[in-house]
């Protein structure tokens, strides 16, 4: 009888493509690469702590609590830290170290691991933890630092806005040109600024069909077109703030976003108008993460209505 | 590359995706026979329907072709003795449908004595039904009920299927390089039963030798006969997508192919129809694709109904490395059996022995909806979500969100990253729900 080891009996499928979550998951930090760079050449060595600092945080939290809830511990599929480099980038080269440690942790135990871990989360962990920052040191998420190119190094910090504060505020600040705000020569959020590097990085994840290119687009697209039909400046708007990290990162996330193309289009311009009011007519000069958080929410909803048709039901 | 360029001219259906088909181990050996076994054990049930019945007993003299087991219904099939001897035991056996079955088993004298059909004066759906003759591509659904649909729908197309997209499986291949005539004979008769006016024969954009050659017979003497080309994309021969992709209609949710004037018939069957009508050879005899990496020498034999796959695999060089699985039939759609000591059977097109490291997986975790089991589900359905309804025991919601309507292709639970088994608890649920339904009508029926 042919007989070595025992006979593994499953049913069919009966191998596997060898995807898996951490493979996803390193793509993704691949991609990101360029914008940590753009960032640390913008911002200088601060922007490095920042990073590693929400990173530390996310991924020693998430081992924590998953201990504690015994489950396994699975920080190395790189969600985590996914998470925290996201929340580091999100933030303002002013605030102190230990706030963005305080980011990173409402964003793993709050947005993510309260809600049952990965896969479970509702909002995306990240912007949760923006949020909270957000609601808690106002002044400290609203000040900002020129980037280094700028050789702003006279400008008080207390005064300084991003390019969309200067609008918002109707500051009389010369606005930056099209080519600073296109490589990340502005003030703003760490990781915002360049839209060259996460351009850069949403190709790759394109390539690899880590995300479809239905969200960003549909995103981007109605922010500019709706700009445009109130009198924006469209390509302003689009390089501005944090439209095309929001829209490349962090509405793609797959656990936080619709499952279908047509949902992806629906979730892409709901994120898309509701960034253009807020930014228009909202307090705040930029609506990018309150967009995507709004929408987050009501994802099961456009899941709902925006099924592929079945096969053989017409 | 040129693979690539033919691809994009080719049909096909929406969803699916090209896997790696590894092919290449077999596809250039030609069919072998094996040498005649000294024992087969013939199950009675190897096809959709009810069991046969044995009209042999222990210490009968049988010869090749005679018939063993008689069909038990309208579906049901007749079951052929595969070698000449006598009858040794009717008993239960391992088979490879899962468990155990009543099987016929025996033992041969060494000689091979004919025994064939002698009812040519009969119709060809009466005959092909004497032959014993099913669907050869795995399904196993008796061919006779196929060549008379059911309240005499008008068949008008017939579609031969030759797309063999399961990986590592050649035996319709190898059929249509060295048996073309037999396949355009088959064809012709189920068109002139069936009626039909015109057939197409459909083979994957990666078969360019199968294809050239069906095409040159086709030339001479094919009226109404057309070789399709279609994409080499996993499912691409589900019934299914195969009409899809060929004609453009969609069978409707729930419905079966005839409903829409269609026969499909597998590569195998036509053959095995042809043997019938113009040899009056029952089926006892079929290719299989002995393959995989734990193979010493992977062949394409023709065997005998009954042969045991241990026989098989020690014919094809016996087995190296590490050998975890042994699959009868492809990777994706195919049954892991748990001994080596189970038969051939009529739906066998291969048996595939793969190693450990090909088949041990990572624990499962939780969906991170990635949609890729969305995306590229060939029935439009959402597999997670038909997986999270079923470990919910939410029968109902998933009977909603068309569980029934899976082909059980596998694709999903082949690329789910968190690797779920979505399969496994897409066809419990399927099963939960059949249940459900059927208590719920035998309640309504005694109101």
């Amino acid at each position: 009888m042919e007989k070595k080891g025992d006979l593994i009996v499953s049913t069919s499928p009966q191998i596997k493509s060898g995807e898996s979550v951490a493979k996803t998951m390193y793509m993704v930090l691949i991609a990101l690469i360029p914008a940590t760079a753009a960032s640390i050449f913008f911002f200088g060595v601060k922007a490095i702590y920042m990073v590693l600092v929400g990173v530390a945080t996310a991924v020693l939290l998430e081992a924590l609590v998953q201990r504690l809830r015994k489950k396994p511990v699975t920080i190395t599929d790189g969600s985590a830290i996914i998470t925290g480099v996201l929340l580091a980038f999100n933030l303002s080269p002013v605030v102190p170290l230990w706030m963005v440690a305080l980011g990173s942790a409402v964003a793993i135990l709050i947005g993510k691991q309260a809600f049952g871990g990965l896969g479970h989360n509702i909002f995306n962990p990240a912007l949760v933890g923006r949020a909270f920052l957000m609601a808690a040191y106002p002044d400290y998420m609203t000040s900002w630092l020129p980037a280094r190119l700028t050789g702003g190094g006279g400008i008080d910090v207390a005064t300084y806005a991003t390019p969309l504060g200067i609008v918002q505020e109707k500051l009389t600040q010369v606005l930056p040109g099209y080519f600073d705000l296109f490589i990340g020569n502005v003030g703003g959020c760490i990781g915002e600024t360049s839209a060259l590097a996460i351009l850069l990085g949403g190709v790759f994840l394109l390539s690899q069909k880590i995300i479809n290119w239905q969200t960003p687009v549909f995103f981007i697209g109605t922010v500019a077109l709706l700009t445009w039909a109130l009198g924006g400046d469209p390509l302003f708007n689009i390089l501005a703030g944090g439209l095309m990290l929001g829209a490349i990162f962090m509405a793609t996330d797959m656990v936080t976003s619709p499952m279908t193309p047509r949902g992806m289009i629906v979730f892409g311009v709901g994120c898309g108008l509701i960034t253009t009011f807020i930014r228009l007519y909202g307090k705040y000069p930029e609506g990018v993460s309150y967009s995507i958080l709004v929408m987050n929410a009501c994802v099961p909803l456009i899941d709902r209505y925006t099924k592929k048709r079945r096969f053989g039901v017409l | 590359m040129i693979n690539l360029l033919r691809n994009l001219r080719s049909k096909s259906f929406p969803g699916g995706l090209h896997i790696k088909d590894y092919k290449y181990l077999t596809e250039n050996l030609p069919i072998k026979r094996t040498p005649l076994p000294s024992k087969v054990r013939i199950p009675v049930c190897q096809h959709i329907g009810r069991p046969a019945v044995p009209i042999v007993k222990a210490g009968d003299e049988v010869k090749t072709g005679t018939l063993i087991a008689s069909a038990s219904g309208p579906v049901s099939s007749n079951i052929h003795s595969s070698i000449t001897g006598k009858v040794t035991a009717i008993d239960r056996f391992p088979v490879p449908t899962g468990g155990e079955g009543l099987c016929i088993e025996i033992t041969g004298n060494g000689s091979d004595e004919m025994q064939l059909g002698e009812d040519k004066d009969q119709n060809t759906v009466l005959r092909v039904r004497n032959a014993g003759i099913v669907g050869m591509g795995g399904a196993m659904f008796p061919s006779a009920v196929k060549l008379q649909p059911p309240g005499g729908s008008k068949i008008d197309t017939v579609i031969v299927n030759g797309a063999e997209c399961e990986p590592f499986i050649n035996s319709d291949y190898r059929l249509m390089i060295e048996e073309p005539d037999m396949v355009l004979a088959g064809l012709k008769i189920c068109m002139e039963t069936v009626g039909a006016e015109r057939a197409y024969i459909g083979i994957e954009s990666n078969k360019p030798r199968a294809i050239g050659i069906i095409k040159e017979k086709i030339a001479g003497n094919g009226a109404g006969i057309k070789v399709v080309t279609l994409k080499t994309k996993y499912p691409q021969g589900g019934e299914k997508q195969l009409i899809k992709a060929i004609l453009n209609k969609e069978v409707p949710e729930g419905g079966l192919p005839f409903n829409i004037g269609v026969l499909v018939q597998n590569i195998g069957t036509v053959v095995a129809v042809y043997e019938a009508i113009r040899l009056g050879k029952p089926l006892y005899e079929r290719i299989v694709t002995v393959t995989g990496f734990c193979v010493r020498e992977p062949a394409n034999w023709k065997v005998r109904i009954g042969t045991s796959f241990n026989d098989l695999i020690k014919w094809s060089g016996g087995l190296r490395g590490d050998p975890a699985k042994l699959i009868m039939g492809g990777p994706m759609m195919g049954l892991a059996q748990y001994t080596y000591d189970v038969p051939v059977i009529k739906g066998t097109n291969g048996i595939l022995v793969l190693d450990r490291k090909e088949v041990v997986f990572p624990p499962a975790r939780a969906c991170i909806r990635c949609a890729r089991c969305i995306q590229h589900c060939p029935m439009g359905l959402n597999p997670g979500l038909l997986a999270n309804l079923v470990e919910k025991e939410r029968w109902e919601e998933a009977g909603e969100e068309g569980i029934k309507g899976c082909t059980e292709c596998g694709l999903c639970a082949y690329l789910c990253g968190s690797g779920r088994d979505i399969i496994q608890l897409i066809k419990y649920g399927k099963k939960r729900l059949e249940e459900i339904e059927k208590n719920a009508s035998k309640a309504a029926t005694a109101v």
